[in-house]
């Protein structure tokens, strides 16, 4: 008994200070708990940028991480609808289940587009609460931030003070960033373009490009030859500047119909690590902008 | 800032003015005067954004959800999810599935359908309960007709710790198939040793422990008490349980694009009278015999899933190899031709190997290797000229699959078959099958 008393001590003193412990679903949530966050916690990316959001599995990695997860940060809106609620019961952590105090999402802090009118799995990979790609428009930051400081001084009051002093700094930064980007981003207002997937709604909404065409007949499904054919046609009459797809995409629909329509074919991160540039969130808008101006060029 | 400018520019200006003729000052004036112009143009630009995005900010929505407009009524809102799985397939078989593999008569046996059929359509519930727990109900369709219960469990939501009960009645955690759904395997058909050893699949009424470490290495242990309804139980009416497993799970990441898991297992339950039907002899009685076991059956296996997905990208290629390994002890009492009683023992193996491949999007393609060892028994004295101990061959059958997902709700595959699992009876075999999946959006396990 002494000595089994002794030995736990050993484990309890060899354990790290008590750190929270966040498990993102997406890269962009794990970048903005870095930028709120940082030194307090210990976050973990379910997910990496080259990987479709839609398709991932329920790796053992996963489970084991959120069985610990303090605090787990996802889109929600559906987006993880394939393989969360596996992960989740797996993980048999009350912590983080639905409508605990440690579960977040971001979804639920702003004003979501495309929501459906009509539910039919007819219409394809349809998410009822909305498109859910909402990492692409950086004003979204702004009322997730301030929920999401919110929520870590609620789960951790001892860092409350660091929380809300590194979400001040991150709203003045950030904002001033919005304001650099929408100045140099003024030259893609009005501009036409196709995309493959749509997966850039709010990206359209905050530059006022205008979405002509996908690719997809129907969100989630390949694009067949004929259907490309349909597009190209469609691009005759209604012509766009470029044409863009999200870096974890199958490059050759977009590059099929960039060749025949005599457009660049624009390929974006779509989230932090999405490419080599793109590393943390200001990284993530400063590289989507070099690149959408560059297919302008 | 344009003060400093400005005096920056007037100490300057001293120095050159000794040199400077009028014509160059009044250059100088007027470029100094359109630069003062510009800057002040450009800091009312500046002081104009830096309100509006004051403004903005102001505007900006405080963290409160979006409430989500929701116009079905409360009732309809606890309903449970539900889910239709609708399958079917076309099997063309050259020779009577019906026929045990050689060696395994005495294992229970569910062949594979001739002709079209409605393979393994099932309905399925799940909802929480309470705050505590969660139910699920799958209801087989059968193919003749008529529903079984598949599966119908209870699971603890709240325990914490890496704790949780299942109760009720659901698969088995052993190995690495058995937990996976029909409309979720990669084939049309079970692997051999899957359906000379466990029916298929083992399913089972009692109740499952599971426990997950607290650690970075997915480590999850698990135990089970259960009736022995499945095989290779028997069903019995009495206290206490027939059958119990152990199980150990150990996963993990290998960077972005590699991930895995390895198990163990054991199952140990108790045959009673358990009768087998058409049992070859060494009398060549037309049509065997009927023989009786009642004893011990112990079972351990290890099990193995690889997947690789390039960057972790699975929705264009991705591969996946698993492989299983079963080997069973059996020891009793064996009636022949339930007549004539003595003792019976026996070690039965089966493994299998299989890689399945992504190549595009949407379309798959897979191969399997399957074997089964029949073992030699030890017969009792007063059976050592009735019943066959050793077959003296191995039963094998190596499939291949082709499928095409048009979205995550819907499969069609071809899948050929080269059984030679029974002796002298080599089978080319041929299916064409269907997966639809409707209602809710159930997410798949690892």
């Amino acid at each position: 008994m002494k000595r089994l008393s002794l030995l736990l001590l050993a484990w309890a003193l060899a354990l790290p200070a008590q750190a929270l412990n966040i498990f993102a679903c997406e890269p962009e949530w794990a970048a903005l708990a870095q930028e709120l966050a940082g030194d307090k916690t210990s976050i973990y990316s379910a997910t990496v940028g080259t990987q479709d959001p839609h398709r991932v599995e329920a790796r053992p990695s996963l489970i084991a991480k959120a069985r610990r997860a303090d605090l787990r940060i996802c889109t929600g809106a559906e987006l993880e609808v394939g393989w969360l609620p596996v992960v989740l019961r797996e993980s048999a952590n009350p912590a983080i289940q639905p409508g605990q105090l440690g579960a977040f999402e971001a979804a639920a802090y702003v004003t979501m587009m495309d929501v459906p009118t009509r539910l039919d799995r007819s219409e394809g990979d349809v998410h009822p609460g909305g498109n859910p790609h909402i990492q692409l428009d950086p004003r979204n930051y702004l009322p997730i931030a301030q929920a999401l400081a919110q929520r870590l001084a609620q789960l951790d009051p001892v860092n409350a003070a660091s929380y809300q002093q590194r979400h001040a700094s991150f709203h003045q930064n950030w904002l001033a960033a919005i304001a650099r980007w929408e100045k140099q981003a003024a030259p893609l207002k009005g501009q036409p373009i196709a995309v493959q997937h749509k997966g850039f709604p709010y990206l359209e909404n905050w530059l006022g490009m205008k979405e002509i065409v996908a690719l997809e007949p129907k969100p989630g499904m390949e694009p067949s030859a004929a259907h490309l054919a349909t597009v190209l046609g469609k691009l005759q009459t209604q012509p766009v500047r470029m044409v863009l797809r999200a870096a974890y995409q199958s490059p050759r629909p977009s590059e099929w119909l960039a060749e025949r329509a005599h457009i660049p074919s624009v390929e974006l991160p779509f989230t932090v690590g999405g490419d080599g540039v793109a590393k943390d969130l200001y990284g993530l808008f400063d590289d989507t902008l070099t690149r959408l101006l560059a297919g302008l060029k | 800032m344009k003060h400093y400018l400005l005096l920056g520019l007037a100490l300057c200006a001293p120095l050159n003015a000794v040199a400077a003729s009028d014509e160059e000052l009044r250059t100088l004036r007027d470029e100094l005067k359109q630069l003062k112009e510009n800057y002040q143009q450009r800091l009312e630009q500046l002081e104009s954004r830096l309100q509006q995005a004051e403004q903005r900010a102001a505007e900006m929505p405080v963290a409160a959800p979006v409430a989500q407009v929701r116009s079905e009524p409360a009732a309809s809102a606890y309903n449970p999810a539900i889910s239709l799985i609708l399958a079917g397939t076309y099997g063309n078989l050259q020779l009577d599935p019906a026929i045990p593999p050689t060696g395994f008569a005495m294992s229970a046996h569910s062949p594979a359908s001739q002709g079209f059929n409605l393979g393994e359509s099932e309905l399925g519930f799940s909802a929480s309960i309470d705050p505590r727990f969660r139910g699920v109900a799958t209801l087989a369709l059968g193919a003749a007709g008529g529903v079984s219960v598949e599966n119908a469990f209870i699971d603890t939501t709240a325990l914490g710790n890496g704790v949780k009960l299942r109760f009720g009645r659901f698969f088995s955690g052993l190995g690495y198939l058995n937990e996976v759904h029909a409309h979720a395997w990669d084939f049309v058909d079970q692997p051999l040793v899957y359906r000379s050893l466990w029916n298929n699949q083992l399913g089972e009424d009692g109740i499952q422990l599971k426990w997950l470490a607290p650690t970075d290495t997915f480590v999850e242990l698990g135990a089970e008490l259960a009736r022995g309804r499945g095989f290779p139980g028997s069903d019995r009416t009495k206290n206490g349980s027939g059958a119990g497993v152990l199980f150990a799970h150990v996963g993990g990441d290998v960077g972005a694009s590699h991930n895995w898991r390895v198990g163990a297992s054991l199952h140990q339950t108790q045959q009673s009278d358990w009768q087998s039907a058409g049992v070859p002899d060494l009398l060549g009685t037309p049509g065997g015999v009927t023989d009786a076991f009642t004893g011990d059956v112990r079972t351990g296996g290890v099990d193995f899933v690889w997947k690789y997905a390039p960057d972790g990208n699975s929705s264009s290629t991705s591969l996946k190899l698993q492989g299983e390994y079963f080997r069973r002890q059996q020891s009793g009492l064996l009636s022949y031709n339930l007549a004539t009683t003595d003792s019976y023992a026996v070690t039965q193996s089966g493994w299998y190997l299989q890689g399945v491949y992504k190549f595009m999007p949407e379309w798959r393609v897979g191969v399997r290797y399957d074997q089964l060892d029949p073992g030699t028994a030890t017969v009792g004295a007063l059976n050592a000229a009735n019943v066959i101990s050793s077959y003296g061959y191995t039963p094998r059958r190596t499939s291949v699959m082709f499928d095409y997902s048009p979205s995550e709700f819907s499969r069609l595959r071809l899948q050929f078959a080269r059984d030679q699992s029974r002796l002298a009876l080599p089978d080319n075999q041929m299916f064409l099958q269907y997966l639809m999946s409707l209602g809710a959006h159930g997410a798949h396990g690892y």
